[in-house]
């Protein structure tokens, strides 16, 4: 990184008195102008902006490009490249040891929709309070590209083979299952996605955003329905998103008549542009039948199609105790003499 | 213990009226009856009336892995020597299985005696068996139950008929049976009633004419009665577990049934918030996912399984060795893949977890040896674990997991919890530097840190193999190369953790038997056969876990002659011991092997040897 030269300027801060730098990660060893370095730029803005503390944040991944990717911000948040499309229960496992901890999941398509898909459609169904982050290219990087469940139908490879099976809609897959914050962007759309990330960071339970995020080398080519140039030409954004932090004084310019409010978790509000005029953001019916007649048109919808802040989520659900598991003391794990004595009694 | 065990085998033959001879407390019950029909809490009554009477006692349930129809047999070994492997000499049968009355009264030895359903067609009696037909559907409608609980009551009925026959006390029966329905005062009567009815015919209509008797003993006073699931679960428990997933799989399941039953009581504070997380999950990929995700959060964390579920498990098995990650993962072992036998019983994921997942992977094992160490163990594991930085596995079978066994009474754990080598913030301050996979002191044990740990340099980034000794991705040979000899040396430092191998006879006999689990009471007893029929005495090593210690290759340069018993068809434990072992020591090692899914005997264990002996001389 640059140092910058000699300044008079204090360094800026966020409300926890960290610099943008403290967010920052190891270099990324993608390729030059892959989505996924865009996106990660996006995390570390994001969560800057949102005053978390990295050492609160626990990232985790499964395999591929998009799981190598938590390397490459906030390196001062632990972080977990578990296996191939298993890393919804490597999450799980670690919230419910410290239910205190922030979790970002990172995946890619073929990580989520192909291997994956099992334990992705559990954690949705449990409503795990992660932000679960799918950079989506439609084709697997590692192994050179090869066709992932949510390469369109007609789409091309650079060797020529075509798609011919329907891909697997992530988002309205995750409407579906129960997660309560669902959405799409694109790695390229620097505004939407921040805002879609901030609003994520505030949402308590299974936020999903699926991030269209071209593969320079292996699908950005003529034929591909990933690629920058196809985007540019088809997304078509369902909502405008402005987001209000608890703490920022932010106004965003809004018709009273085609805007939707949705208060989150932590106090902080959701405010989403309808475009479409029969579109309303918790309505889970509506927002699936709105993905699949996009699917029809040959649009990508982008935007947050549906939130639910009321939804309880996982961990809640168990009714831990408040500190973490993991360092419960043994006096509160280990329970007394007298009721291994009292359950010998029983037994004898 | 005496030597008083062969006179079964030694009856004369006998006319209509069989042997009159006494055989006090060493005896077999077996009850077939039909899967489903709800013998289980008759069983489990009968077993612990004989069990009260200071008899040591064993049950063992051979089961068919089906819910309802098929046929099921629970055998009750009663042994004033305290031997209570399963014996399949059966001296008195209660048949209550139509389909299988005329075979099980087949197999009867000469001397049995059969008690069963008088409306049975049992064609000619054989002259050397004991007949008692019971009208038990007359008996049954005396008790005035309703139609739909008839077919349970039944099986008290039989209680009450054995119990006299046997000469047990009625009065420790009636407790046994009113705590047993303790919930319902009706049910407890109802079911004391058709005991009574059952008693009351034996002993007006049946003229006795075997000679088992169960006479009073103090041999289980204090003794408690339990199954290995349930053991596993309270070590568990005990052992500050914290977060659990599983995926039911037969015979584990009751392993976190029980645990699940314990936690409520016993782990939820004034407030009603759980000190624990007990997750279902949809299968054993994401079980043990979980397991290690909490693991490396900082959790208690364990699954149960059994053979079908560690292959499921088997890449993350691997990552839980490189990553190096705690987890404790019960395994109840059972018969082969898929639907087969899983209610049948066999040692036989032995091979196949040493080296569990892809790579240069070894894995820790831990064999407790009877229910009391399932217990032992299942609390062992957790330190160990934590200490060692890695997955552990607690290997029992279905013949532990799912039997009633006898047993001392499980001690309180002496040891504070060890949760090895975990740095806080405060000392991460002090030491200035973190590296994640160094050996700092030389026993191949790395320090970590726990996510959520306050402190800039806390955190590392977790992956399986290329990376260098500060965690950061490398695909240098020399890295990875130094962080597998680390591995290896951190297996060296297990053998100094493990549970060491316990030693039985003198240590100086020129035949050494070496075994392990479920096996024990088996090759106990067998022991106490060799010696007294073919004066062949032996020294037994029974392991308890794996890596071996310096113990097991002492035992082996000690005697001539080493028989491994084992429960599988390829004798695993034996080449895990051959590849440990120098090659000239490899060849004294004998297989024993037993692995047609029901509980070991002590005799198939003491004709294996006196055959092998026999061919030697």
């Amino acid at each position: 990184m640059a140092t910058s030269p000699v300044s008079s300027t204090p360094t800026r801060t966020n409300q926890i008195g960290l610099e943008i730098l403290d967010y920052r990660g190891s270099k990324s060893t993608l390729c030059a102008g892959c989505g996924h370095n865009a996106i990660s730029e996006r995390l570390v803005e994001a969560f800057y902006e949102m005053g978390v503390a990295p050492e609160q944040v626990m990232k985790m991944s499964g395999i591929g490009c998009s799981s190598k990717s938590p390397a490459y911000f906030m390196s001062r948040s632990f972080s977990f490249n578990s296996v191939h499309g298993r890393m919804p229960s490597v999450a799980t496992g670690a919230l419910l040891a410290n239910k205190t901890m922030r979790s970002i999941g990172i995946s890619g398509d073929g990580d989520t929709a192909s291997i994956g898909l099992g334990q992705f459609m559990h954690l949705l169904r449990r409503n795990l309070p992660i932000i679960y982050v799918v950079e989506d290219n439609g084709v697997y990087g590692l192994t050179k590209g090869q066709f992932s469940a949510t390469a369109d139908i007609g789409s091309k490879l650079k060797t020529g083979v075509v798609n011919d099976m329907q891909p697997i809609d992530i988002c309205a897959l995750a409407i579906q299952m129960g997660a309560t914050f669902v959405g799409r962007s694109f790695s390229g759309d620097k505004k939407q996605l921040s805002t879609m990330l901030k609003a994520a960071i505030a949402h308590k339970g299974t936020v999903l955003l699926d991030i269209i995020s071209p593969c320079v080398t292996f699908n950005d080519h003529e034929g591909s329905t990933k690629s920058y140039k196809y985007m540019k030409e088809h997304d078509e954004a369902v909502n405008e998103t402005g987001f209000i932090a608890p703490f920022e004084d932010i106004t965003v310019e809004y018709d009273s008549n085609t805007t939707v409010d949705v208060q989150l978790h932590d106090g902080s509000h959701l405010r989403l542009r309808k475009l479409h005029e029969d579109y309303a953001p918790t309505n889970k019916t509506g927002a699936i039948s709105m993905l699949t007649e996009s699917h029809d048109k040959g649009e990508v919808l982008t935007g947050v199609f549906y939130v639910n802040p009321e939804g309880m989520d996982f961990v809640t659900r168990l009714n831990m105790i408040d500190e973490p598991l993991a360092i419960a003391p043994e006096a509160r794990v280990r329970p007394g003499r007298e009721v291994l004595a009292g359950l010998m009694q029983e037994l004898a | 213990m005496s030597t008083t065990n062969l006179e079964v085998e030694s009856l004369p033959a006998a006319d209509s009226i069989v042997h009159p001879k006494k055989l006090v407390n060493d005896f077999t019950i077996q009850v077939a009856t039909v899967n489903g029909s709800g013998s289980q809490s008759a069983n489990g009554i009968l077993l612990r009336s004989i069990f009260r009477m200071g008899v040591p006692v064993s049950g063992k349930n051979l089961f068919p892995s089906n819910i309802a129809g098929l046929p099921t047999w629970f055998l009750i070994r009663a042994n004033r020597d305290g031997w209570v492997a399963r014996k399949s000499h059966v001296d008195l049968l209660i048949a209550m299985n139509p389909e299988t009355v005329l075979d099980d009264i087949r197999k009867l030895p000469a001397g049995g005696a059969a008690i069963y359903d008088e409306i049975f067609p049992i064609g000619d009696r054989r002259a050397d068996v004991v007949y008692y037909p019971v009208p038990f559907d007359q008996l049954v409608a005396a008790t005035g139950a309703e139609m739909k609980v008839r077919k349970l009551i039944k099986n008290m009925v039989y209680v009450g008929v054995a119990a006299q026959l046997l000469s047990i006390d009625m009065k420790g029966l009636e407790s046994i049976v009113r705590q047993q329905f303790a919930k319902k005062v009706a049910v407890a009567d109802l079911n004391w009633k058709a005991v009574q009815l059952g008693f009351d015919y034996a002993a007006s209509k049946l003229t006795k004419q075997d000679g088992l008797v169960v006479e009073p003993m103090s041999a289980t006073q204090g003794k408690i009665i339990i199954d290995g699931n349930a053991a596993c679960a309270m070590g568990a428990m005990f052992a500050g577990v914290t977060v659990v997933s599983w995926y039911p799989i037969t015979p584990s399941t009751s392993v976190v049934e029980d645990l699940i039953k314990y936690m409520k009581k016993y782990r939820v504070e004034k407030d009603g918030r759980a000190t624990f997380a007990i997750v279902q999950a949809e299968d054993e990929l994401a079980a043990i996912g979980m397991v290690l995700g909490a693991g490396w959060a900082g959790a208690r964390s364990m699954t149960a399984t059994s053979g079908p579920g560690i292959s499921l498990m088997a890449e993350f098995a691997g990552l839980g060795y490189f990553a190096e990650i705690p987890g404790v993962i019960f395994d109840v072992q059972r018969t082969g893949p898929s639907t087969g036998l899983p209610t049948r019983t066999q040692q036989c994921d032995i091979a196949f977890i040493s080296g569990l997942s892809h790579g240069d992977t070894k894995h820790v094992m831990l064999l407790p040896g009877s229910v009391k160490e399932c217990f032992e163990h299942g609390i062992e594991a957790f330190d160990l674990a934590e200490m060692l930085q890695t997955p552990v596995f607690v290997l029992t079978d279905l013949d532990f997991g799912m039997n009633n066994w006898m047993s001392e009474p499980f001690e309180y754990p002496e040891n504070p919890i060890n949760r090895g080598k975990v740095l806080n913030a405060k000392q991460l301050e002090e030491l200035g530097e973190f590296a994640r996979y160094k050996d700092v002191d030389g026993d191949g044990i790395p320090y970590r840190t726990l996510p959520g740990t306050n402190h800039p340099k806390a955190a590392y980034f977790t992956r399986g193999t290329g990376k260098n000794e500060k965690a950061l991705y490398s695909e240098r040979p020399e890295d990875y190369a130094y962080n597998m000899e680390r591995l290896a040396r951190k297996f060296e430092t297990a053998k100094t953790l493990v549970p060491k191998p316990v030693l039985n006879g003198t240590g100086k006999e020129k035949i050494g038997i070496i075994a392990f689990g479920s096996s024990d009471p088996a090759v106990m007893e067998s022991r106490d056969q060799l010696r007294r029929e073919a004066r062949i005495e032996t020294d037994y090593l029974r392991l308890r876990a794996y890596p071996f210690t310096q113990e097991v290759s002492d035992f082996v340069a000690r005697h001539e002659t080493i028989y491994v018993v084992e429960q599988n068809r390829d004798g695993q434990m034996l080449n895990l011991l051959k590849t440990d072992l120098d090659a000239s020591e490899a060849t004294k090692l004998h297989s024993v092997t037993y692995f047609a899914g029901l509980p070991l005997e002590a005799r198939v264990v003491t004709e294996a040897i006196t055959t092998y002996e026999g061919a030697r001389k």
